[in-house]
């Protein structure tokens, strides 16, 4: 029995809700339903919406609280001698715990008194599940008897129906903004906690990284340095590559789409560009890691270059091959905007059709483009997979193309991929660089936006 | 201004463009160049995607066969069930190991020394045993006997069959030894060496011998994966539409959630994973690896899409549909649930599974929440930790042995062939339900 | 300065007399037929076009009036579905002939649009654009010069001659039109086509067009496509009545007005029907 299971029992009892409600509407009505005020399914959903409706909401509060209450619990009951003295102990030995629980391996080997602990746990979490069966079962089984007991001749059963969807619509179109608050408050939090270790001058501008290693074994609280320029770097170099591939490949297909195609090109072009933007990132990783880079080190071999196996060109390329697509489809409808008059008036001048392109389309779609290219290297700055799988691991600060470098996103993964020791600033460094890559991105977006917005209220 | 600019007939004379040839070659020259420069950017972005593919499945295909190689086991009662009890617990828990190597043994005479012993002992899979373990627990009565069997051979062999193995090379600078060459001829002479279609890379989860790996344990993680995020995403997406396109008022509140959703679309998708990690982990302590948290962050990612989708699909049903039901004394939810909502669902659905597609093969917000973890069993349900098919070829795509190259890019091939399916369906429902108003 | 302007065009306009019909035509149709996909728009018309003269297409809307005008410099050949069939000369010479082509022609035979459509450029851009584009001009001075007296000829110069390095976007409708005007002729076109030039400015706009089109008269020859038949009057010499697709009528602007051989004529600008 799990909170599945729960939820399924949740839903039956809804949908008895709604015959009953049904049949009591029915019934009010002495089995003439013209004279109730709404048809009797709605009855029937008031009554399965009074009974469900707290009933779910109760049961993910209690999901949600329970474990911070049973964490709680498990902890202050710890024998004082062994009650972990900061925080970092305290959440190990809690993982640890809850590693134990669920019959995991533990870091360590665990003492009798994590053993009694874990043993508490478990006993804890299982009479909270059962509690919660119950409240919940209890709730549902009330609110239904209360929505049936409201059922009258005269009851508005639509509006009310009708006013609880309406709530229901609000409250999901609310999860988009919870979403990014969400997104904000972790990262902040997180990021908090990290600058309390490092400063936050050190890490923006610092220009060593190296998460692992400490500098000092004497330093209280460090360990490593965490000055991630050579990652904003390395992140802009791979960036420009992708863009100097994307940008003239994806502007020049979406002028050749929008002006010279045919149809039928257009109708084979087009899915393939389609094609090429579904494949998953991975698959370009893959690719440039096992493809484009050894192919890249040969040709550099060929003429003489020492060039990196994991070289910030080969994963600048590939990233851009994923950004054409991109690129090309928002020029292609920034072209498409530009009013038909500017082209005819052009060539009532007598220019040709590349004249016409390059002296009015292009600097009429300009902004429409900048947006585009702005939305693609926020793209490129956020993409996570090619470079994790064929960009470098460790920091390197350089221009070269040709040699490793790292990048935001592959530190992100880095830090977090494997063993992880929690809130140590080398985890929580991957929260600091998430915060700055969310508002970089955002940035670029806001703009790109504001500007791609703007630009079609000109032609609309 | 003088007079003379100000009259209707300018001092300069007409100047008609010279139109020569000259001028009007260069100018046509300029047009045929930047015509192809567009065709062959076009053509540049289709070739690397022909190539892109053709590498993939290059590598590929032949993860699809596997390496059998024909020996005379003899189930010999010394290693399965020296007492002769015949008791089942005592054939479960038997040497098969020791069994297949004493078998390799005896297959091959000629060998002697320690070091070939163990060469030849790489010969077959190190699981070789466990399927022995399974035949016999299935039919005892084979202790004893002896027999001409298959057994799957190990990955070096596996891929010297494929010839991944370049015998020109130095000995030293390959995984298989001129020993182990001259008794692999010798078994291919005999024709004891087949092909076979790889079954086991379907129906087998993951391990860390390549011939073993399988994708059924990654396809389930997706699939439960998917389903918790077309669970939450699906509905909410489409509501919060509902809501933002029929009811909202135009007001500042609404264009926040607009702007909101718009830039949500374009973060990037590790930061969900921060989030899962922050949020679904360390905060709600939800169990790590499992598709639970792992539907629920990708459904947080593919909410924009669906609901971006789903408005347009929405303003697409004309008005004057609204007007006729409002008009014949419908509420408005009515209006949307009766009339809109139907008219847009292929829309909707079409976004859906784009959106699902997006999903299906996102990796990077799946490795913060721990679904990158070895896992060996096929996950049984939502809260089982679990990986997904893009993390699998993440996983292999790490790894160093040779054989698990051409599993990955197998992998990958299912996973396109996954996405390719789901695109023409999203293609297909709009061909379909395609309406002109 | 306008007022000056106006006596000097006063003084000209009663001149203004059609061409005796011996002189040979600057422009010549012969049985042109357009077709849109299956759909037949212009049916065999005859129409020539004499030089220095304006000439007045006029016609109910969807009269093929404006599909005639396109035919003149090919415009046309950018609509996809778009058949032309028939013979259009210039000077004698067949513009259809595939050793012609069209952006030679429309060289010579400019355009101006119903909707003022300056390029998103500098009012000084805008003007050079032809220039440069086909060569005329040689160094910066020459295109300084053609910009100047372009605009001065489409009566701009004075108004924009302080901000010609801002964008044409954001001079008024009567304004752009004028520097359409402008543009069209920097190329020193022999041949101006106006595509109902005036339907979206205002009076006052109207009239400055208007009058610009008979100043432009003695160097150019000018086809105008209109909506308003006062309008007609008021600037052509020759108009052309179209219905249907067909070409009713042409002939002198005069005897069109007042004395029409064609009922449908009679019918269209007494207002029984447009």
């Amino acid at each position: 029995m799990n909170s599945f299971f729960l939820i399924l029992v949740v839903i039956g009892l809804s949908v008895a809700g709604y015959a009953v409600g049904r049949a009591r509407s029915v019934f009010a009505a002495a089995g003439d339903v013209r004279i109730l005020h709404s048809l009797p399914s709605y009855y029937g959903m008031f009554v399965a919406l009074g009974c469900g409706l707290p009933a779910i909401l109760l049961l993910a509060i209690w999901l949600i609280i329970q474990p911070q209450i049973v964490d709680h619990m498990v902890m202050s009951g710890l024998d004082p001698s062994i009650m972990p003295q900061n925080a970092d102990a305290y959440s190990l030995m809690l993982t640890d715990i809850r590693n134990l629980s669920s019959g995991n391996a533990t870091s360590r080997e665990a003492s009798p008194a994590i053993v009694a602990a874990t043993e508490r746990y478990l006993a804890l979490q299982s009479i909270g599940f059962w509690s919660m069966v119950v409240g919940v079962v209890c709730i549902a089984m009330l609110g239904l008897a209360w929505a049936r007991s409201q059922i009258s001749r005269n009851f508005r059963a639509r509006n009310a129906v009708e006013k609880i969807i309406r709530a229901l619509l609000i409250v999901c179109s609310m999860i988009a903004i919870l979403t990014t608050v969400g997104i904000v408050l972790s990262l902040i939090f997180e990021s908090i906690r990290f600058f309390a270790r490092v400063p936050f001058f050190d890490f923006l501008f610092g220009i060593h990284w190296s998460p692992q290693t400490a500098i000092r074994a004497e330093q209280v609280g460090a360990s490593g340095s965490f000055g991630a320029v050579p990652l904003f770097a390395g992140t802009m170099l791979i960036t420009l590559i992708a863009m100097l591939v994307a940008g003239p490949i994806g502007l020049l297909s979406a002028i050749y789409m929008a002006e010279y195609a045919n149809p039928k090109f257009r109708g084979i072009a087009k899915p393939m560009l389609e094609v090429l933007a579904g494949i998953p990132t991975v698959v370009y990783g893959f690719f440039a890691a096992l493809t484009v880079a050894p192919m890249i080190r040969g040709w550099g071999e060929g003429v003489g270059l020492d060039v990196s196996s994991e070289s910030a060109l080969a994963a600048g390329l590939v990233m851009g091959i994923m950004i054409i697509p991109f690129v090309s489809s928002l020029s292609d409808d920034v072209i498409n905007s530009v009013p038909q008059s500017l082209r005819d008036g052009s060539y009532g001048l007598g220019a040709t059709k590349s004249e016409t392109i390059r002296h009015v389309i292009i600097p009429a779609a300009l902004p429409g483009i900048v947006g585009a290219f702005l939305l693609a290297v926020s793209r490129a700055i956020g993409e996570t997979m090619i470079v994790v799988m064929a960009a470098g691991l460790a920091s390197n600060l350089t221009a070269n193309p040709f040699e490793a470098v790292t990048t935001v996103t592959v530190q992100i993964v880095t830090l977090l991929v494997g063993d992880q020791e929690f809130d140590s600033a080398k985890t929580l460094a991957a929260f600091a660089l998430g915060l700055v890559l969310f508002f970089v991105t955002l940035g670029l977006n806001v703009v790109a936006l504001r500007v791609v917005r703007k630009y079609r209220e000109k032609y609309d | 201004m003088t007079d003379a600019t100000m009259n209707s007939k300018p001092g300069t004379e007409i100047r008609r463009p010279t139109l020569t040839g000259e001028r009007l070659k260069k100018r046509y020259a300029a047009e045929r160049r930047f015509r192809l420069y567009g065709l062959g950017s076009i053509l540049t972005a289709g070739l690397i995607l022909v190539f892109l593919v053709g590498s993939i499945t290059g590598t590929g295909y032949t993860a699809f066969l596997q390496t059998y190689i024909k020996l005379n086991i003899s189930f010999d009662p010394e290693f399965l069930d020296p007492a002769g009890t015949g008791d089942v617990a005592q054939l479960a828990s038997a040497d098969y190991g020791g069994m297949v190597k004493k078998n390799l043994r005896d297959n091959f005479p000629e060998v002697t020394s320690r070091r070939d012993k163990r060469k030849l002992y790489n010969f077959v899979s190190p699981n070789a045993g466990f399927d022995l373990r399974t035949m016999v627990i299935d039919d005892p009565s084979l202790v004893g006997q002896s027999l001409d069997l298959w057994i799957k051979a190990s990955d070096d062999i596996d891929m010297l069959t494929k010839g991944y193995v370049d015998r020109t090379l130095e000995e030293s600078n390959r995984r298989v030894s001129d020993t182990e060459l001259v008794w692999y001829d010798k078994l291919d002479s005999n024709d004891r060496i087949e092909s076979r279609f790889n079954t086991d890379f379907f129906v087998k989860a993951d391990s860390r011998e390549p011939e073993e790996a399988g994708i059924l344990g990654a396809v389930t993680g997706s699939l439960l994966t998917l389903v918790i995020t077309l669970l939450l995403s699906f509905p909410i997406g489409v509501m919060a539409a509902i809501y933002l396109e029929e009811f909202a008022p135009k007001n500042k509140w609404t264009d926040l959630i607009e702007v909101n959703i718009n830039n949500l679309a374009a973060v990037p998708s590790i930061v969900f994973g921060l989030l899962g990690l922050a949020m679904f982990l360390n905060f709600f302590g939800f169990p790590r690896s499992a598709p639970l948290v792992g539907g629920m962050v990708l459904a947080l990612m593919t909410l924009p899409t669906i609901i971006i989708a789903s408005r347009s699909a929405l303003k697409a049903v004309p008005p004057s549909i609204r007007e006729a039901a409002l008009g014949l004394g419908a509420s408005p939810l009515q209006v949307v649930t009766h009339h809109v909502l139907p008219l847009a669902m292929p829309g909707i659905l079409t976004g859906t599974i784009i959106g699902m597609a997006q999903a299906l093969g996102e990796t990077a917000p799946l490795l913060m929440i721990g679904m990158i973890a070895f896992i060996v069993d096929v996950p049984g349900g939502f809260t089982d930790p679990a990986t997904v098919l893009p993390v699998q070829i993440y996983l292999w795509a790490d790894s160093p042995e040779r054989a698990f190259v051409e599993r990955t890019s197998a992998a990958i091939m299912v996973l396109l062939a996954f996405l390719i399916f789901m695109n023409i369906l999203a293609v297909m429902l709009r061909k379909k339900f395609e309406r002109r108003w | 300065m306008s007022e000056k302007k106006k006596m000097a065009k006063s003084d000209a306009s009663p001149a203004s007399k059609a061409t005796p019909p011996n002189a040979t035509p600057k422009m010549k149709g012969d049985k042109v037929k357009v077709f849109y996909g299956e759909k037949q728009a212009l049916m065999d018309v005859d129409l020539d076009i004499q030089p220095n003269e304006v000439t007045a297409l006029i016609g109910p809307s969807g009269c093929g009036k404006s599909t005639f005008l396109r035919c003149l410099n090919r415009m046309n050949d950018v609509i996809d579905i778009c058949r032309v069939e028939g013979k259009i000369t210039l000077d004698d010479e067949d513009i259809y002939d595939s050793t012609l082509d069209p952006v030679q022609l429309r060289a010579r035979v400019g355009m101006v649009f119903q909707k003022p459509n300056p390029f998103p450029k500098s009012i000084y851009d805008n003007v050079a654009y032809g220039p440069r584009i086909h060569g005329t001009a040689q160094s910066k001075a020459d295109i300084d010069e053609i910009v100047e007296t372009s605009l001065t000829k489409a009566g701009l110069f004075g108004e924009v001659k302080d901000r010609l390095l801002e964008p044409g976007t954001g001079l008024s409708g009567g304004q752009q039109q004028r520097l359409c005007i402008a543009r069209a002729i920097a190329v020193n076109p022999e041949v101006i086509l106006m595509d109902e030039p005036c339907s979206a400015l205002d009076p006052i706009a109207t009239a400055k067009i208007e009058e610009l089109i008979d100043e432009l008269r003695e160097n150019y020859t000018i086809v105008i496509v209109t909506h308003s038949m006062q309008q007609a009057a008021r600037v052509s010499q020759r108009t052309a009545f179209f219905h249907l697709g067909e070409l009713v009528e042409v002939g002198d602007t005069e005897q069109i007005f007042t004395n029409p051989n064609d009922s449908r004529t009679q019918g269209y600008i007494t207002g029984r029907f447009g």
